[in-house]
């Protein structure tokens, strides 16, 4: 295969570009039957009855669903087991589901839906989580005891004295709002019962088959064994399509069990909005001490997050803002609290970032006013406080290993930009109509899970006899190519052409359970386990062939679809080796486990290694400000990212410009809105993601520092892309206005939103 | 009353006049490249071209459209499964992630270049302005919009694709591969 395919090859491109991929909503089943969510219209309640009566009566509708319907559990969740299939005791949030009604055709569903009365006594509602903190707030959940999920932090060295040593401290108070991730493709599930052996086929929208599989499993009190998730292409997911995702596969596999007929439940986009989890919202009190040189001396900060109605990864999700509290900079005396917290707002879990993209939005605005108080550049403030090779991180984590690559991207973008020459140019404030900024961000970022979790991957390789081959790996395509990746680098390790291999499509029956697609640990987890499945595999083919080779098995060699000995002149096309195996009954098949370096965590004093290993990004964009509109104009956007090994180069790059292009949404954009906790912005018309006229030209730029920790040297890039845009454009506003934004999203205009300017910086 | 669809006459039963389109060719015709992403015509991914138009059909009925001549996004690769040109400039760019706003995307630039086959890139980032992407940032979907601009140019865009075939995409088929030419390569 040329090598300019291998650039962008993708295996699902060719489906997708013709419109034959078939998506959840495109699949048809006979006898099918649809269902549709009942919400009910309380923020906070406790549920009395639940009258389906009406509903029932209506010509087509088949059942009405409650809590009382599960045979399994009703609970489950990755951490506590406080979220519901339905509703059973309690209305925690708005856009809990207390039902589902199922009908012979969806339109008769949604009718039957407003039939349904939800009888309740309406409870106080806490919407404010630093409220929700206090004594004597109402309880979210009663039996946790208070609405505190959960609480991390960083204990180190000494931040009195730490302040002590500052020439000056700059204190300050930042807010991030509720974001929702906007997949194109909404939640979406069809079961299907199996009428040769009962198991449940499901397909639908998600990113974590496995815990789809369990949480269905669960509901229906049936062993894993008799619920198969079979993967289907994915309209995008972004963090997005884990927890909810899997409690819409849960309900329609519960109706396709108990109706023992095919049950299709697509969310209408209203829904998916009202009901699924969003970015967390953050308030931080961030302190730096800081000398006249520019070094920082100490930060102390206190991070709130609000969790909403349930606790789905909020421990996790405020873990990694935790380590990565103070970005990539080394601070000898850190002492951070973070909270997790219950409130009645909608359900914040997972999204790309995970934590990061609101501390950045602080950390990297704090070193801007930190490098202004002390009178060097922003760029200069960074390069005496950046991590770098051997640098402790706050943790106490010694960063070696791999290559520290912070002022690499760093230096990487300034170039590409002409930033130190654009600085100069920069409005602040002065000007008529048209004010220029430009402004940078950056950060480090611990690779997959951390200590968040068990982190570890299979991969199945299995040729064919005719030298065709099979692969599976335990990574879920997000959309983002991973199968592709995976082929890719399948077909590098066994030195064999692409098109031999065929990525089976997945089903959790088939392959060990890997965890779940997020984390940005799909090709340094996955790519792995197929590496080291790929080495095992030509272990056994090399002691299959060494003696006809006339080579010991570690000198046979792999390489243009021919098996090969010491020189060229010994060698075994590929596919005939495959058959003589079959022949002998020597199977070449094999599988691959990649299991993450071990990672260490003190929770009581909030270190250890955390991650083990980082990647490095820093993005920089130029804009203009309309003095009398407020309206901001991006020009121009440039990132660099060192991401190990860039399998699939344009994949790499479609990630970078997609993580940019959604932190400038958050940014400047997005925000779910809801006053008194009943949700507002519904739909894609009043909840606002970046159009292309929104965004600028981009230019992504990838850094290749082969992570030795990697079996295939490459590590990650879907969630760094994502976590600066922001914090960049922020400076680059200051830049242009001389104003600073502490709240996000950023709103200009004749009356800016006020902030408050704390002592440090008067 | 009939619809012509990627070249197709179509009888429709008067049962489904009031059906939305989208509905409609998604269900009765068996075309789901079209996708119903918001239902209130703000995210572009129904979009179809409708007499070489770009018209977001998920508010639409079928009786909207009597009469008129309809391709979809399965009507433009070429009868022997060929790429058209834009198409193919859409897997060569990286423009496809997950893929659900590709249908709408491409049939909106193919709309878009008919008009006018050489544009600058602020025309055709002004272009598909109504066609939402969470994925690509839309900087390769402009790449791939300006890479096969000059196909259009060169008058071989019809609507019934390309006439001099673009070069045979690498994809899995159900044919299998031949693994014999591989091995010689």
């Amino acid at each position: 295969m040329p090598e300019l395919d291998k650039k962008s090859w993708r295996n699902d491109a060719y489906a997708k570009v013709t419109g034959r991929a078939k998506f959840t909503d495109d699949l048809k089943f006979a006898n099918l039957l649809h269902a549709a969510p009942v919400y009910s219209d309380f923020v906070h309640a406790r549920i009395i009855s639940i009258d389906a009566s009406a509903a029932k009566s209506l010509p087509g509708v088949i059942k009405v669903l409650t809590a009382k319907d599960v045979p399994g559990t009703n609970r489950y969740g990755q951490i506590i087991q406080d979220f519901r299939i339905f509703a059973d005791d309690k209305i925690r949030y708005h856009g809990d589901v207390v039902a589902i009604v199922v009908a012979e055709t969806r339109e008769i569903a949604i009718r039957a839906v407003q039939l349904v009365k939800v009888n309740a006594e309406p409870l106080t509602a806490v919407l404010d989580p630093e409220a929700a903190m206090l004594p004597g707030a109402p309880l979210v959940h009663e039996n946790h005891g208070t609405n505190i999920v959960n609480t991390h932090v960083v204990r180190r060295g000494d931040v009195e004295a730490g302040f002590r040593q500052a020439d000056f401290v700059i204190e300050e108070k930042f807010q991030t709002q509720t974001v929702e991730h906007a997949y194109m493709e909404t939640e979406a599930a069809v079961c299907v019962p199996r009428s040769t052996d009962g198991v449940i086929e499901v397909y639908g929208s998600m990113q974590h088959p496995f815990s789809t599989r369990r949480f269905v499993a669960a509901c229906l009190g049936v062993a894993l064994s008799e619920v198969e998730v079979i993967g289907t292409p994915m309209g995008g997911g972004f963090g997005g399509k884990d927890d909810t995702a899997a409690i819409v596969c849960a309900r329609t596999a519960l109706a396709a069990k108990l109706l023992n007929r095919p049950v299709k439940m697509v969310y209408r986009r209203d829904w998916s909005m009202r009901e699924s989890y969003k970015r967390h919202p953050y308030r931080v009190h961030y302190k730096m001490g800081v000398t006249k040189a520019g070094r920082i001396t100490a930060v102390q900060c206190k991070i709130i997050a609000d969790g909403g109605a349930y606790c789905s990864v909020t421990p996790w999700v405020t873990w990694r803002s935790t380590v990565q509290c103070c970005g990539p900079y080394v601070v000898e005396n850190v002492h951070c609290d973070t909270f997790g917290v219950y409130t009645n707002n909608v359900v914040a879990g997972a999204m790309r970032g995970f934590g990061s993209p609101q501390m950045n939005f602080v950390i990297e605005q704090m070193v801007e006013i930190a490098a202004q108080r002390a009178g060097i550049s922003g760029v200069e403030f960074r390069r005496r406080n950046m991590v770098r090779q051997g640098s402790v991180t706050i943790t106490g984590q010694k960063l070696d290993g791999h290559k520290v690559a912070m002022e690499q991207a760093l230096d990487t973008v300034l170039r590409e930009m002409d930033y130190e020459n654009k600085l100069a140019k920069c409005a602040h404030g002065n000007g008529n109509d048209e004010l220029y900024g430009i402004g940078l961000a950056m950060s480090y970022r611990g690779v997959s899970l951390g200590a968040e979790g068990v982190d570890f991957c299979a991969a199945i390789i299995n040729a064919q006899a005719d030298g065709s081959i099979f692969v599976e790996v335990g990574v879920h395509e997000n959309g983002q190519g991973a199968e592709s990746a995976m082929s890719l680098l399948l077909a590098e390790e066994l030195g064999v052409d692409l098109n031999r291999i065929r990525y089976r499509r997945s089903s959790t029956s088939n392959i060990p359970d890997s965890g779940t697609t997020v984390a940005s640990r799909g090709t340094i987890m996955g790519g792995g386990a197929v590496t080291l499945a790929a080495r095992e595999l030509k272990k056994k083919i090399a002691g299959a062939f060494c003696e006809k080779l006339g080579c010991a098995a570690e000198e046979v060699r792999f390489k243009n679809n021919f098996i090969c000995g010491k020189t060229d002149r010994e060698q075994i096309a590929f596919g005939d080796g495959m058959r003589q195996m079959w022949q002998r009954q020597q199977f070449p098949f094999a599988l691959g486990t990649f299991k993450a370096p071990r990672v260490t965590w003190d929770e009581h004093t909030g270190q250890g290694d955390a991650y083990f290993t980082w990647v490095y990004g820093c993005q920089a964009v130029e804009l203009t400000v309309n003095k009398k509109s407020g309206k901001v104009k991006l020009l121009n956007a440039v990132a660099a990212h060192d991401v190990g090994r860039a399998v699939n180069p344009e994949m790499v790059r479609g990630q970078i410009y997609g993580g940019m292009a959604m932190s400038a949404g958050y940014g400047l954009h997005e925000e779910v809105k809801a006053p008194d906790g009943k949700m507002t912005t519904l739909n894609l018309n009043t909840y606002r993601i970046p159009r292309s006229m929104d965004l600028p030209e981009m230019k992504a730029i990838i850094i290749e520092n082969p992570d030795p920790v990697s079996p295939t040297g490459a590590k990650s890039i879907g969630e760094p892309a994502n976590e600066i845009l922001a914090p960049a454009i922020a400076n680059a506003i200051f830049n242009a206005t001389g104003q600073r934004h502490f709240a996000l999203p950023i709103r200009l205009g004749a009356l800016p939103e006020p902030t408050t300017c704390g002592e440090g910086c008067k | 009353m009939k619809l012509f669809v990627n070249g197709k006459e179509i009888e429709v039963p008067a049962a489904a006049m009031e059906k939305r389109i989208v509905e409609f060719l998604r269900e009765d015709l068996d075309l789901t490249g079209a996708k119903n992403a918001c239902d209130v015509g703000a995210c572009g991914a129904c979009t179809i071209l409708v007499n070489d138009e770009p018209i977001r059909i998920c508010i639409k009925r079928v009786k909207d459209f009597a009469g008129q001549r309809i391709l979809t996004i399965e009507g433009l690769a070429a009868p022997d499964d060929t790429l058209h040109p834009l198409q193919q400039a859409f897997v060569d760019c990286g423009a496809i992630q997950c893929g659900y706003c590709t249908p709408g995307m491409v049939m909106t630039a193919h709309a878009f270049l008919l008009q006018n086959p050489r544009p600058t890139r602020e025309q055709i980032r002004n272009a598909i302005f109504k066609n939402l992407c969470r994925c690509t940032g839309y900087q390769q979907i402009i790449d791939a919009i300006e890479k096969a601009a000059p196909h259009y140019q060169r008058g071989e865009s019809g609507l019934q694709a390309a006439s001099t075939p673009g070069k045979p995409v690498s994809r899995q088929t159900s044919k299998g591969v031949n693994l014999a030419k591989a091995e010689a390569g």
